[in-house]
């Protein structure tokens, strides 16, 4: 695959529907409600309008089940989370979801899954066709709008499953280790062109992630999370370290400074 | 003997395989088609002795009380074009073709009508599931001809009692495909979904229904096939027209040429049914990798 981070054209949204995420006090028991395990407690972020928030944390953390409280597919057990002024009740194209395993459509083809959302808000077929393309475009995936998802590679997927988020024109973005399941060389090439879409748009990212690297590269501010049921204290939030760097080049001794210090606090309960 | 490749029907509908690949399926089908041979000629030459000889086989299988394979030929064509017997039995397999292929097309779409969104539900909703389950499984192993008895009873005679035990049989395999079907939809394509927008009664048309396609065209080509054979059952008293109602006709008369034809009418009649069922299927996905 060729480079897509110079020929592409950029991706208008529009910027009336950004909104922020205030989570407050949330905290997530599973079984019994008052003698269940608590995997998660207390957990408190605001996310500004159009700032991409990574999550980092050890596996169990319950980094990504705040993702999926955040979505609607899980209920907390108590506080509160909400978009712009409205509360979460449930899953809605309010808040778009990339997961690690994609999720597309396999009965459909690479535009039908773009412009599946679209159609679902009742969008006359021939704009959100028009919608498809031009999201289409973005992620570089023209020449395989009539492919079907079995017939891509995994990074292809994972770009389908991008425009057909940004194609619902999402308040909040939120990417369940997206790149998890990806090689070193399409991933990076994704982490590019995401950072460059995130630019453009401006669209609220919540971003789950087990590298802190790609924490780092990405985000305005990284939420560390620790603990977990098998760490004996529920899930919780070490610190939100903000990055302070104007360039995010990789090899440089202010980013590696900052991904260490990262990574002591992702290990500290381990200490 | 000499296959000329190129006169085997290609399948219209599939996109064109690269050349390589399309030279190794053909190779494939020449040798399936070559190789598809020796058995039934083996088997013909051994009922033709076996006839001739009046050998008596394991089972106490008395084959001089078989027809010749010659004289089933003869009267298979005789029955669909007439003009070699010249009796009652002459051209008459349109007809009873058509009759039996209209009742099995009638029992099958009511309970596919009936059991595909029963199926769906149940797949999908653990309430339905628990009310229903008990009950299904128990009216399940009862067999038709079980059935038959009641039915002839409480029905009659004629082409409802017929449709009904068809549509009761083939009721449950695609009751149970749409179950199965429906339980493996991947939660993930469910999660998809919502968070694109798509309102919950949505969901089992646009997720369910196609993420359950495969397990539900197999409960549908099984309960289709199964519609074949409970018609010889149905069929086997009071109607006078239709493919079982043929072979009752011919064992009563002991006529076993015609016993015979009238198996193979059925066995062809299930194949091919099985095969339009997959091309409407086919024709209907036109290309998307929803079975097979």
């Amino acid at each position: 695959m060729t480079s897509l981070t110079t020929s592409t054209p950029e991706v208008h949204m529009n910027p009336g529907r950004m909104a922020g995420v205030r989570i407050e006090s949330l905290g997530k028991r599973y079984g019994d409600p008052e003698t269940g395990t608590l995997a998660m407690a207390d957990v408190n972020v605001h996310v500004r309008s159009g700032e991409f928030i990574a999550i980092v944390g050890a596996s169990g953390c319950g980094k990504s089940t705040l993702l999926r409280i955040v979505a609607g597919f899980e209920k907390a057990t108590s506080g509160s989370v909400s978009v712009g002024d409205k509360p979460v009740a449930g899953p809605g194209a309010d808040r778009g979801v990339v997961f690690q395993d994609y999720g597309l459509f396999p009965w459909l083809t690479v535009r039908e899954n773009v412009m599946y959302g679209p159609r679902q808000k009742r969008i006359k077929r021939k704009d959100a066709g028009a919608t498809a393309d031009r999201f289409i475009e973005a992620v570089g995936l023209t020449r395989f709008a009539s492919h079907y998802p079995g017939q891509l590679s995994g990074g292809m997927q994972q770009r389908v499953a991008i425009a057909r988020v940004l194609a619902i024109d999402p308040s909040v973005l939120l990417m369940d280790e997206p790149f998890g399941a990806l090689d070193a060389l399409t991933r990076s090439e994704l982490q590019t062109e995401l950072r460059r879409i995130h630019l453009e748009t401006k669209t609220t990212v919540l971003f789950v992630t087990h590298s802190i690297e790609e924490a780092v590269y990405l985000a305005d501010r990284v939420v560390v999370m620790t603990g977990g049921a098998s760490h004996g204290v529920p899930g919780h939030i070490q610190k939100i370290v903000t990055v302070d760097l104007p360039d995010r080049d990789v090899t440089s001794p202010e980013f590696n400074a900052l991904k260490r210090e990262i990574s002591d606090l992702v290990h500290a309960d381990h200490a | 003997m000499a296959v000329d490749t190129n006169a085997l029907p290609v399948p219209a509908l599939a996109p064109a395989p690269p050349a390589a690949k399309r030279r190794k399926r053909r190779r494939w089908s020449a040798s399936t088609l070559v190789l598809a041979f020796p058995v039934p000629i083996l088997a013909l030459i051994f009922w033709h002795m076996g006839v001739t000889n009046a050998w008596t086989l394991p089972f106490g299988i008395r084959m001089a009380f078989l027809p010749y394979p010659y004289d089933v030929a003869q009267s298979l064509v005789d029955f669909a074009f007439g003009g070699i017997r010249n009796d009652a039995f002459s051209g008459e397999l349109w007809v009873n073709l058509g009759a039996s292929a209209g009742r099995v097309l009638t029992g099958f779409a009511v309970a596919a009508i009936i059991a595909i969104p029963i199926g769906i539900l149940m797949g999908r909703y653990g309430v339905i599931s628990k009310l229903l389950d008990p009950s299904v499984n128990l009216l399940r192993p009862i067999p038709a001809t079980a059935w038959l008895p009641l039915v002839a009873l409480i029905i009659g005679i004629g082409d409802q009692k017929t449709i009904f035990l068809i549509s009761l049989s083939a009721f449950f395999p695609i009751l149970l495909g749409s179950i199965s079907g429906a339980k493996q939809v991947p939660p993930r394509l469910i999660e998809a979904a919502q968070m694109l927008g798509t309102r919950p009664a949505e969901i089992l048309f646009k997720i369910v229904l196609p993420a359950a396609a495969p397990a539900l065209i197999n409960g549908l080509r099984v309960g289709l096939g199964l519609s074949w054979v409970i018609l010889v059952l149905g069929e086997s008293s009071g109607t006078s027209v239709g493919l079982g109602a043929t072979i009752t006709l011919a064992r009563d008369i002991v006529r076993t040429d015609l016993i015979v034809v009238g198996m193979i009418c059925i066995g062809l009649a299930g194949f091919i049914s099985d095969r339009l069922l997959l091309l409407i299927f086919r024709l209907a996905f036109r290309g998307r990798p929803l079975f097979e």
